[in-house]
């Protein structure tokens, strides 16, 4: 087995007493119809979560899924047909037993019951088609305009007439067809004549007689990209993680970590037979001819921001990734209406995104349940990291207050609304609204430690740190600390350091409270400068801060 | 007094000498021939009439940082009566020993070349030609058969070479006694201590915003990095080489990295240069030299196999292959402790006039050279901006990682530096390491002489280029090669097996480099 990254601790959740908006945790009240099939008893309490820390898990895959799910503190797995609290499962499981088994309110699912309605290209594309239209009536074209990030698209063969007519009107252009139903870049080619499809309609279709002509696959037909931006010759998608643990109201998570995938080849459209220059998801990549393991062909999401501002600056790379949240945001509202809606059900989606030559955003596909398997030792502790937090959000031990805005590597980007990132005190950061979205700002979580507390830390110092390596300096308190080597770090007890931070969070705000009273006052500059304290958890700018608003204090 | 003045009309002279054959002086000389013709001139106002043209047009600032740049990258003139071989080098047993050092590895690339029977240069066939211009952008997918090619040498035998140098006037014998060195180098050179450091490096301490540190997710970017870059743009706008020089001693901002490093550099990819890429370009079509499998070799064995720069690889081809036909590059070994080889038309040998250096621009590629260019693709994506950057860069500092010289920013110095910082401040680490056979620096120096690249994680490989830029020095390597130490002293001190050392140190990419360097300089107490 690979070695275990032990940095549970790294979790570090922002607790904010007196947000904004009213807290939006779902009351676990409204009882479920018992279904058919096994049920489920227990002696214990609906509402309280586990009080005892006992979670029975079920998991139906194996890898970094199963590692991370047998190294959490307090799980156990679930044997053969004990019941169980938190299953990990694979969509087909959903599809056999969802409707038959009876469920508590306590216990928790990977996926939500219709979650195709977002994975399914063909679904994806209806949804997002229908949304459209419905921002037109109600917002204006402007607003319905913010939904075109996926090229035209037809499902085949229901839409073969509308494709041909579009085909028709512009010739020339290239297109690519794939199967709604498969996944990993499997049955996917691309043409530039009617012909080809015929082809495909002949053999393509019916590939089993048995089977009569109402199950010819779909497919979807789309436009295909021909600008992708490149780097050093080389097409790549990116594929970013978000969570939504609630479709009503929708409330969605964004990972920050996330990666670029490289095709192995030079890119160019003289050849559309080639597959592996055109996908690049890794699956298909790893058939390819030269594919080298050992290179994995990534780049972490932070690499790729890093390089782009290196070229492009900083403004546009920010409208980037603001386009980029709009893509993950406005797809999760297409399909809020049609989800249905569960407390019991969260889901990881992994986004995959295209960029073209003039760093727009195209969204290429959603998947439920992307490939968790790992690549390398750095995609392994990356998705190790990825599932840890997971579950941190999904807070099976109910240690989350349900206000926090990041939890682990995820930040809120959605609560019923958009989440901005300076929080409690003003929402608005110098005046204008800043989405709460980190997507590839800093270093790749799996390289981080937890982030540094000033009083929680203050043990570790580089050079005498007994229990792991990791460099706070006392002296200057700044991040240094994100220096966590993978040599002789122990595990830390967990729970515990949430609670210490926690205590230490809200001890801050207190501090804060008091001096706003003090102050009594609240200009802006107050504001944003006590926000800075709130989420300064380090003690040079905690100190800069503080002898800020002392100074201004004298001065008014 | 005298000598001062003495020493700044000889740069002066030296500089004017240079300045003249430049492109900026025939550019002025055509500006100056343009404004012969305005009726306004008068001869007795003459002198302050071109001052303030100058001035005005933007030409001073040009002039300013050609002979800034001058002055960076040539070492100030020594006494005027030393030979001109002390500006390659002073001590003569290190102009020895690099001597021997590049007949040794002449030697093997002769019979490398006998080996394998191939010649040191051809010219291609015209079809050969047509092909390597088509598929000049993705030369990657070539994959020629290398497997009896080997790199000419790599840092370990390198670090073999070094470790023997002695200094004849010095007495030491093999006996361990007080003047041996406890580490591997064991020559007497003058190095830095940590308060000198400190002073050297007073941009790095505590109180003062780094980039790297301060732009941290914690720190709000209020308080240093919105101002920095603001200053940053402005250093740009008014395109001033030295303030650009002491303004990324605090790190560059991503975004004008790649302007401020090339104003740092003079570089300024004028049309001219552009037709000069494209020339040695075409000298690489037409002729086809034994380093280019070297080059092939070296970039197939690191960068495409590097997490981040595999996707570089094309460009690495596009400039390595160019600078191995640079004649350009030949004027550093004017300040170079090294020699460029010669080689001889065939039937010819050993008469002076047939003699030609081999390769062009003087530069024998070792294993991992690649490297110095690599990270570089980062930043720049026009070939021929990338081609002379790196140029820049080659001959201002990665020269010195692979020639042996007593210069600071040289190897032999760097690594001396390092062994003595680390005896100074964790002197049982070193003791314990060199008790187990893993003396520290056989760890270290290969990442000093790839200048870390490769090791780091590319945007912190970038913040410790920026201050080596900065400070035009590469001293701040070996610092940091001791900072690494110190930060993983703990896990060091627990190992018994120089593998184990190795293991312990084997994977830098998640190291932050600027808390290293500044804990290390100023928060360990001395």
């Amino acid at each position: 087995m690979p070695v275990w990254p032990c940095s549970p601790h790294r979790f570090s959740s922002l607790s904010s007493p007196q947000a904004a908006a009213p807290p939006r945790v779902p009351q676990r009240t409204k009882q479920r119809p018992v279904g058919l099939g096994r049920a489920a008893g227990s002696t214990r309490g609906v509402a309280a979560p586990l009080p005892l820390g006992r979670v029975r898990f079920k998991c139906g895959l194996s890898g970094p899924v199963l590692d991370v799910l047998r190294c959490r503190p307090g799980w156990q797995q679930a044997r053969n047909e004990e019941e169980w609290d938190f299953l990990w499962c694979d969509v087909s499981w959903l599809r056999e037993n969802f409707d038959h088994v009876y469920l508590e309110e306590h216990v928790r699912i990977c996926h939500f019951r219709n979650h195709y309605e977002l994975s399914r290209k063909n679904y994806l594309v209806k949804n997002l088609k229908r949304f459209r239209k419905q921002l037109e009536r109600e917002a204006g074209k402007l607003e319905a305009a913010r939904c075109d990030f996926f090229p035209k698209t037809f499902e085949l063969p229901s839409e073969y007439h509308l494709f041909v007519e579009e085909f028709r009107k512009k010739p020339g252009t290239t297109w690519i067809m794939k199967p709604v139903g498969r996944s990993q870049g499997r049955g996917i080619f691309l043409f530039r004549k009617l012909k080809d499809i015929f082809d495909w309609k002949m053999d393509g279709g019916r590939t089993n007689e048995q089977k009569d002509e109402t199950q010819v696959e779909t497919y979807v037909v789309q436009r295909y990209i021909e600008n992708p931006y490149l780097i050093g010759g080389r097409k790549f998608d990116l594929r970013v993680y978000i969570l939504v643990t609630s479709y009503s109201p929708l409330k969605a998570w964004l990972y920050r970590d996330g990666f670029a995938r490289f095709s192995s080849m030079r890119f160019t459209l003289n050849s559309i037979d080639d597959h592996y220059v055109h996908l690049t998801n890794v699956a298909v990549q790893k058939t390819a001819p030269d594919y080298d393991p050992e290179k994995g062909c990534k780049w972490m999401i932070q690499q790729l921001r890093q390089y782009l501002t290196a070229k492009h600056g900083t403004g546009l790379v920010e409208v980037l990734f603001a386009d980029m949240d709009n893509i993950f945001i406005k797809s999760l509202q297409s399909v809020q209406k049609v989800i249905i809606s569960d407390k019991r059900c969260f889901e990881l989606y992994g986004y995959d995104i295209l960029i073209d030559q003039d760093l727009k955003p195209w969204l290429l596909e959603v998947n439920a349940s992307p490939s968790l398997a790992a690549s390398s030792q750095e995609d392994y502790e990356l998705k190790c990291h990825l599932l840890e937090d997971t579950l941190h959000v999904v807070d099976m031990e109910g240690r989350l207050t349900g206000k926090e805005k990041r939890v682990g590597g995820f930040d809120l980007i959605w609560n019923d609304g958009p989440v901005s990132r300076g929080g409690n005190l003003g929402a608005l950061v110098n005046g204008s609204f800043v989405a709460n979205t980190h997507l590839g700002m800093y270093s790749p979580i799996a390289g981080m430690v937890p982030c540094s507390h000033p009083f929680l830390n203050m043990r570790a110092h580089p050079f005498h740190s007994r229990t792991r390596e990791q460099g706070t300096s006392t002296l200057t308190g700044v991040q240094k600390e994100n220096m966590l080597s993978k040599h002789g770090c122990e595990q830390l007890d967990y729970s515990s350091t949430i609670e210490i931070q926690h205590t230490n969070v809200e001890g801050t705000t207190l501090f804060i409270d008091l001096l706003f009273k003090l102050l009594n006052c609240c200009s802006s500059s107050y504001v944003s400068l006590a926000e800075n304290l709130m989420y300064s958890r380090c003690s040079r700018c905690l100190l800069s801060t503080l002898l800020k608003l002392v100074l201004l204090f004298f001065s008014s | 007094m005298l000598e001062q003045d003495g020493g700044l009309s000889l740069t002066i002279a030296r500089i004017v000498q240079r300045l003249k054959g430049s492109s900026l002086h025939s550019q002025l000389e055509r500006q100056a021939r343009i404004s012969l013709h305005n009726p306004e001139i008068k001869l007795e106002s003459l002198k302050e009439d071109i001052k303030d043209f100058l001035k005005t047009s933007g030409w001073e600032k040009k002039l300013q940082n050609a002979v800034y740049s001058e002055l960076n990258v040539f070492p100030s003139p020594c006494h005027p009566a030393a030979p001109p071989e002390h500006m390659k080098e002073p001590l003569a047993y290190m102009r020895k020993a690099q001597g021997s050092w590049e007949k040794r590895i002449l030697k093997s690339l002769n019979s490398m070349c006998t080996e394998l029977s191939i010649p040191l240069a051809q010219k291609r066939p015209a079809s050969e030609q047509k092909e390597l211009l088509n598929k000049w952008n993705e030369m990657g997918t070539d994959e020629p058969d290398l497997s009896l090619f080997r790199p000419v040498y790599a840092p370990k035998d390198f670090l073999e070479v070094l470790m023997n140098l002695r200094n004849p006037n010095y007495e030491n014998g093999e006996q361990p006694s007080f003047r041996n060195h406890l580490g591997l180098i064991q020559v007497p050179l003058n190095v830095k201590d940590i308060p000198e450091l400190k002073e050297d490096f007073s941009e790095l301490d505590l109180n003062i915003g780094q980039l790297g540190i301060d732009d941290s997710a914690q720190v709000p970017p209020e308080f240093f990095e919105n101002e920095h870059v603001r200053i940053g743009q402005k250093v740009l706008a008014e395109q001033d080489s030295a303030a650009a020089q002491q303004y990324v001693r605090q790190g560059c901002p991503t975004a004008l990295r790649a302007d401020l490093w090339a104003l740092i550099l003079n570089i300024s990819n004028q049309p001219e240069d552009i037709l000069y890429y494209e020339q040695l370009k075409s000298n690489v079509i037409q002729h086809d030299l034994l380093v280019d499998s070297l080059i092939y070799k070296d970039v197939k064995l690191t960068a495409s196999n590097d997490d981040y720069y595999f996707v570089f690889e094309d460009y690495l081809y596009q400039v390595l292959l160019c600078f191995s036909r640079d004649t350009s590059v030949l004027e550093h070994f004017a300040y170079s402790s090294a020699t460029p080889p010669k080689s001889y038309i065939q039937g010819k040998v050993g008469i002076e006039e047939f003699a030609v250096f081999y390769p062009p621009n003087g530069v024998i590629p070792f294993h991992g050279f690649s490297m110095y260019v690599a990270p570089l693709c980062f930043l720049y994506h026009e070939p021929s901006k990338l081609y002379q950057i790196f140029r820049e860069m080659y001959v201002r500092f990665f020269f010195r990682l692979h020639s042996i010289s007593s210069h600071p920013s040289g190897i032999v110095s760097l690594c001396l530096l390092f062994e003595t910082l680390l005896q100074t401040h964790l002197p049982q680490l070193f003791y314990h390491l060199r008790e187990i056979g893993a003396q520290p620096l056989r760890i270290s120096f290969k990442w000093m002489v790839r200048a870390f690249s490769g090791y780091l994680a590319t945007d912190q490989l970038l913040l410790l280029w920026d201050r080596i830029l900065g400070y035009n020095s590469l001293e701040i390597l070996a610092v940091l090669a001791a900072a690494v130490f110190a930060f993983r002293a703990v896990n060091l001190m627990e190992v018994t097996s120089l593998a184990a050392a190795e293991a312990v140190l084997a994977d830098l990419s998640t190291l932050k480099v600027m808390p290293l360097l500044q804990i290390f300089l100023f928060a360990t107490v001395t």
